[in-house]
């Protein structure tokens, strides 16, 4: 199977690089667009933690323990609604089963020998959308045995600065201009699709693309609940099956 | 805080963490029997591809809060603009977000 991708170069800093230095380097190169956004929508998710009248410590609890916005959404929704405890369980349930494909995919480009298998689920803690898009960019150029320290140096710079901006923006909720919030939560929908599009690898990703966006919001309407894990499974299946029938038209 | 258990943070704990991490978990664990050019996993990609995607466009036609005070139109508008300038800008990720932030709250300063 020949893949579409192309390589791209090993960056210069990695030759002769010692797994501390690559541990720095991952703190050093933490801060990029995407962290600024990810940053930003943690402050978004404290803002709207408050709203819901949950305290500032169980906002950054849900930040440390869940680390994957769409779920903390949810789960901040859920908790608005006065929902029961299965029905919460069941809706960010839900919203974080797509962690398992990013986990399964993510973790053969940071796989070494030197890495204990039990460290990998620590490692796995951190994995949601951006960081999955920022390390399928930054891993796969690096020495193998690189890569577990500059995604930990990486992780931890961002698994903190989102802590603290829960709890910036629990602090600041209400005294911000309600353009200003709406646009706050309007980060999260640009960035997901945009960093999707820059990190789409063929036709069949691409597809999914599509395919996604035109059936998350009919299936909304239809089932409600299930919605989103019905697009992807039919969508995303959908566009594998036609990349599969592309490529064997090609030979 | 409401819900039916009696202390917040075991709620939390079961709704949240509970709820998450067992995925992450199955992905560790699946991972290992995985090849990074499988076939199971191009699959697997465009699933949790075409996921976010309809949790994008869920966010953009059926916000919650303050994003759904914003006239529908401004919405969808913004996120063109953003789609647009992103590939008018060969691909640059922040002047794709700059712009449709910026056409949010132009939009929102015309309503």
């Amino acid at each position: 199977m020949a893949s579409e991708t192309t390589a791209p170069p090993r960056p210069g800093w990695t030759e002769g690089a010692t797994r501390g230095e690559a541990f720095r380097r991952g703190i050093l190169e933490a801060p990029s667009v995407s962290f600024i956004v990810i940053v930003t929508m943690f402050v978004g998710f404290g803002a709207l933690a408050r709203d819901v009248g949950l305290g500032i410590v169980q906002a950054v609890f849900i930040s440390a323990t869940v680390f994957a916005l769409p779920g903390q959404v949810v789960l901040a929704d859920q908790i608005a609604h006065g929902a029961a405890l299965a029905a919460a369980f069941l809706a960010v349930t839900l919203t974080a089963i797509r962690l398992l494909p990013l986990t399964a995919s993510l973790l053969p480009h940071l796989r070494d020998r030197r890495t204990p298998h039990w460290q990998e689920y620590f490692l796995s803690h951190i994995i949601a959308v951006t960081v999955w898009i920022e390390s399928m960019r930054r891993l796969p150029p690096l020495p193998a045995e690189l890569r577990v320290p500059y995604y930990t140096g990486f992780g931890a710079t961002l698994f903190t600065a989102n802590l603290a901006a829960t709890a910036l923006g629990f602090a600041i909720a209400g005294q911000v201009p309600p353009a200003l919030a709406a646009a706050l939560i309007f980060l999260t929908p640009v960035y997901f699709f945009l960093s999707l599009i820059a990190t789409s690898q063929n036709f069949g990703d691409r597809l999914a693309l599509a395919f996604g966006f035109v059936m998350g919001p009919a299936l909304y309407l239809i089932v409600p609940g299930l919605d989103l894990v019905l697009t992807g499974l039919v969508g995303g299946t959908a566009a594998y099956g036609a990349l599969r029938l592309k490529e064997a038209g090609k030979k | 805080m409401t819900g039916d258990a009696s202390n917040p943070y075991l709620f939390l704990l079961i709704a949240g963490f509970c709820a998450t991490a067992p995925w992450r978990v199955l992905g560790v664990m699946l991972s290992k029997s995985i090849d990074v050019e499988s076939e199971v996993l191009r699959w697997v990609r465009a699933v949790s591809t075409a996921l976010i995607a309809g949790l994008v466009a869920r966010l953009v036609f059926f916000p919650a809060g303050a994003l759904a005070d914003v006239p529908l139109l401004v919405r969808a508008g913004a996120f063109a603009v953003a789609l647009i300038v992103y590939f008018a800008a060969k691909r640059n990720l922040s002047a794709g977000i700059l712009a449709g932030e910026a056409a949010l709250l132009a939009g929102l300063a015309l309503t």
